[in-house]
């Protein structure tokens, strides 16, 4: 039996408790030179529900409440507790945290177990550390009273209270065992964290804990989970959102062996099966009418932006206000001159390399279930699946896998995905494992949607941009994704607008609005969110502005960026680092910034095109970027490495295209990622600076578009405005 | 007709129909689940498997093409303890998802078999065989170069 005594300390109800017995890190655990990963605390039988947990034998319990998709976060945060905790790293296990917002919610991101938006650092960063230097108090505070020293003779060293004028030492696990604790949690002063300096943790690069799980197979995500007496899934959903089957013809699919059961769902048809296999040739058997209600039908992306265009062009159309400064409208009115243009984005999809899936188990008088799933928001998990079974959320247990990639794909508050297990468990009374096909996951995708951005400038007669004006017109994101959110935040569509503001930039009046298009077409964020289509359309038209102004486009950016010194540094770092006045002949370098929810990023490409084929070849791409404080710097590195590929495919060959509402795309070839042959190679300059940590998960996504945008203008003169720049469009807009 | 084949040196027997995908009777019958699902359609490799010790996409393969041939997968190749392969990936911290790891490592390793000292543009081109959407590209570069390095 586990014994422990735990307190209430400090912010939103932080516990820690002290594990008396009962309670010992597995002999593996121990031998590692880093922290390892557990389930729930050896011979604990209880769930772990504090945010960290001493045992006598020194072994650290740390709650993580990130999902890991391969940004590093299920390692940042207790890192970063582990840090102000001054805990030995190597006695520390981290433990998943238990779906409860109230405890273990982002604050970063309104208080939701909500891993996305890069951030999760930033989020957790003043929560982690104050909670890390409390449970540290308490050990000083202990070790002060069993010696009879005062408090501010004590120093500690990883898991260990120093009492340096006598050469006392204490271990934690040593404190741990006879430990007093507070009523009330010591407060602890900003001042009192520690200085980036002091840092032992924090700046170093510790391995990911998850990492040697990756090398050899062992690593699970939900696709993996086995259970006894699982049967499979496999999902048949209408070719648009909201359609419904009218009639289903299952015979041939009923005639394949191991067949179970074939379902009518609301939005579409379930089978389940005794293998994947029969499950995937069944569902492909299947032949279904679908009612032809649902919006989305007819709409055809070949004739969308028109019709966008037309919306965001139509000035006496007003717009939805997402940002704005001044009085743009009246500011343009009095430039001494002004620009305008157009720019598009195509539909985009996340091909994370896991197509969804979940396992789920339901009580056979379905008043319980258990879960496995791969999610972005484990609270949004369990509050689907209570949903949809109609019992309350705490008769959902949830098991939290890694993630085969998320991309904003897997945060969606219906959870689609994991409630289509749910209910094809509940018809079987067995635990069902649901399988996407990867067909099934492009052709039921969300996706970024299609962007036209309508741009207008006014500059004054020194060349000095007075006025800024930005129309979006764009399928909706937010009131789809997550409506819930979107009506609680004043029905405003930041999944589609952020980025559009320019804060950072030195330009006194500001517009930009939305134009809504409602097509039914199903949406989501995607890594960059909003910032990806507007980055490329605001650093694009200033490239334009730049050039037939006469102006430089470095010395622009220095220009807007007067009031943002951090902005100039990766400016001025990037176009040394990539020798950027030396002439490249038959290549082109192109130029862009941006600054993402404060990590400042500079960029500049090195391409040649291909005037026969249009085909862009990026070489070589240069990147200094400014994230505050690297928690992990060279994990920070690798997610910089991963956007910018990322932004690559998105620029140039990915999309995603629409006939009569229904996808075209079927898999990953069509569709168009990137593969190492098509990658150039990679310079980056990491510019940690000692400021507040703002994100490194998706930074530099939205910069690649607008500098291959300015690369291949400067190669060949052609203007790309649509995304992505497909030979044939670069054929177009060389003439 | 049940057919027989040796996993990572173990004989096993599958009953799956015939024209079942290795893939599928790798992962939910033998429960061997470090070989992953990405495309079905041999477009991403994730589900990369030696046969008879070349590299081959489990989805594309029909259980009933591996009768009497041995299937070696990412648990059996180096088991016990990490390769060079694997020791430069985690040198070089090339996971991040990890989803593709298990079928770019079979990938590398098939390559290092067949070509122990490869150039840059032969390990571009083996290696774009396999997709990385977490675009882990560049670190699979060092850490290939890193294990023919240090072998
Ligand atoms: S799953 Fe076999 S190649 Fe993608
Ligand atoms: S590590 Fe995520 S797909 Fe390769």
């Amino acid at each position: 039996m586990t014994t422990r005594r735990e307190f209430m300390v400090g912010v939103s109800g932080l516990t820690f408790g002290i594990l008396l017995e009962g309670c010992a890190a597995t002999p593996e655990a121990r031998e590692r030179s880093g922290a390892s990963l557990a389930q729930t605390p050896a011979g604990g039988a209880r769930a772990v529900n504090a945010w960290a947990s001493l045992s006598p034998d020194g072994t650290i319990w740390i709650v993580n409440p990130a999902v890991e998709m391969g940004q590093g976060s299920q390692t940042a945060i207790p890192l970063i507790i582990a840090e102000e905790m001054d805990a030995d790293w190597s006695r520390v296990v981290i433990v998943p945290a238990a779906p409860d917002d109230k405890v273990y919610g982002n604050p970063g991101f309104r208080g939701l177990m909500y891993t996305a938006g890069s951030a999760t650092v930033t989020g957790y960063w003043d929560v982690a550390r104050t909670f890390g230097a409390q449970v540290r108090r308490v050990m000083m505070e202990n070790a002060a009273r069993l010696w009879n020293v005062p408090l501010a003779e004590l120093s500690t060293e990883p898991s260990t209270v120093v009492h340096a004028k006598s050469g006392r030492r204490l271990g934690y696990g040593e404190i741990a065992a006879v430990a007093q604790l507070p009523a009330v949690a010591p407060a602890i002063k900003p001042e009192e964290l520690k200085q980036p300096g002091q840092y032992r943790l924090i700046g170093k690069d510790v391995m990911r804990v998850e990492l040697p799980s990756k090398v050899d197979g062992r690593a699970q995500y939900s696709i993996d989970v086995q259970l006894p007496g699982m049967l499979y899934g496999a999902v048949l959903r209408g070719p648009v959102e909201g359609s419904a089957p009218l009639a289903i013809d299952d015979s041939r699919s009923r005639a394949i062996p191991g067949v179970v059961s074939i379902v009518r769902m609301p939005f579409g048809v379930g089978v389940i099966a005794e293998t994947p296999w029969a499950a995937f040739g069944a569902k492909d058997a299947l032949g279904v009418t679908w009612d032809r209600r649902a919006r989305a039908f007819g709409h055809d992306s070949a004739r969308a932006p028109a019709l966008y265009s037309a919306a965001a062009r139509d000035l006496t159309r007003p717009g939805k206000p997402w940002d704005s400064a001044g009085d743009a409208p009246a500011a343009m009115q009095k430039a001494a001159k002004t620009y305008e243009s157009e720019y598009i984005c195509d539909y985009t999809y996340h091909a994370q390399m896991e197509p969804l899936n979940s396992v789920a188990s339901v009580s056979a008088a379905g008043d319980a279930c258990e879960i496995w799933c791969g999610t972005q928001s484990q609270t949004m998990a369990v509050a689907a699946v209570a949903k949809a079974l109609g019992i309350a959320p705490e008769k959902v247990k949830l098991n939290l896998m890694l993630l085969g990639g998320g991309f904003g794909r897997r945060g969606h508050r219906d959870e689609e995905f994991v409630v289509d297990s749910v209910l094809l468990s509940k018809e079987v009374k067995r635990p069902v494992k649901v399988l996407w096909t990867r067909e099934d996951d492009v052709k039921n995708g969300r996706f970024r949607p299609l962007s036209v951005h309508y741009l207008r400038a006014g500059l004054d007669g020194a060349g000095r941009i007075v006025a800024w004006q930005h129309r979006v017109a764009c399928d909706e994101i937010t009131a789809f994704q997550d409506p819930v959110r979107y009506k609680g935040g004043g029905e405003r569509d930041f999944l589609a607008m952020a980025g559009s503001e320019l804060r950072t930039y030195d330009i006194p009046n500001r517009l930009s609005e939305q134009l809504p298009q409602q097509t039914g077409i199903r949406t989501s964020s995607l890594r960059g969110i909003g910032f990806g289509p507007n980055k490329f359309a605001t650093e694009a038209f200033l490239d334009e502005i730049a050039v037939r102004h006469g102006l430089d486009r470095v010395d622009l950016r220095l220009q807007l960026l007067k009031d943002t010194p951090r902005g100039q540094a990766v400016v001025r770092e990037v176009v040394a680092m990539s020798e950027y006045r030396r002439a490249r002949p038959g290549r082109g370098l192109g130029f862009s910034f941006i600054d993402y929810s404060g990590t400042m990023l500079a960029a500049v490409a090195e391409a040649s095109v291909d005037r026969k084929s249009g085909k862009i070849t990026v070489h070589d791409f240069w990147l200094a970027l400014d994230p505050g404080i690297a928690v992990q710097p060279d994990n920070v590195l690798a997610q910089t490495e991963s956007s910018i590929i990322y932004g690559l495919g998105l620029s140039l060959t990915e999309r995603i295209s629409f006939k009569d509402g229904a996808v075209q795309e079927r898999n990953l070839r069509d569709y168009g990622v990137p593969r190492l042959e098509d990658i150039p190679e990679l310079h980056l300059k990491l510019l940690s600076t000692p400021n507040r940590p703002t994100g490194a998960g998706q930074m530099a996504t939205p910069i690649v578009a607008p500098v291959i945008a300015s690369a291949v203008y400067a190669a060949s003169g052609a203007r790309v405005r649509h995304t992505p720049f497909l030979p044939e469009r670069v054929l177009t807009a060389l003439g | 007709m049940a057919v027989t084949f040796t996993v990572n040196g173990r004989p096993v027997t599958s009953a799956a129909p015939e024209g079942t995908p290795l893939l599928w009777v790798l992962r939910e019958e033998l429960k061997l689940t470090g070989t992953k699902y990405g495309c079905g359609a041999g477009q991403c490799g994730a589900c990369m498997v030696h046969i008879e010790g070349g590299r081959t996409f489990s989805c594309l393969t029909p259980v009933s093409s591996v009768q009497g041939k041995s299937v070696t997968t990412i648990e059996g190749l180096s088991p016990g303890r990490l390769n060079a392969l694997q020791r430069a990936w985690l040198a070089e911290s090339v996971p991040q998802c990890g989803y593709c790891q298990s079928g770019q490592l079979m990938s590398a390793a098939a390559l290092l078999a067949a070509n122990p000292r490869p150039t840059r543009a032969q390990i571009r081109d083996h290696m774009s065989t396999n997709v990385c959407r977490c675009g882990t590209y560049p670190r699979i570069m060092r850490a290939i170069e890193r294990a023919a390095r240090e072998g």
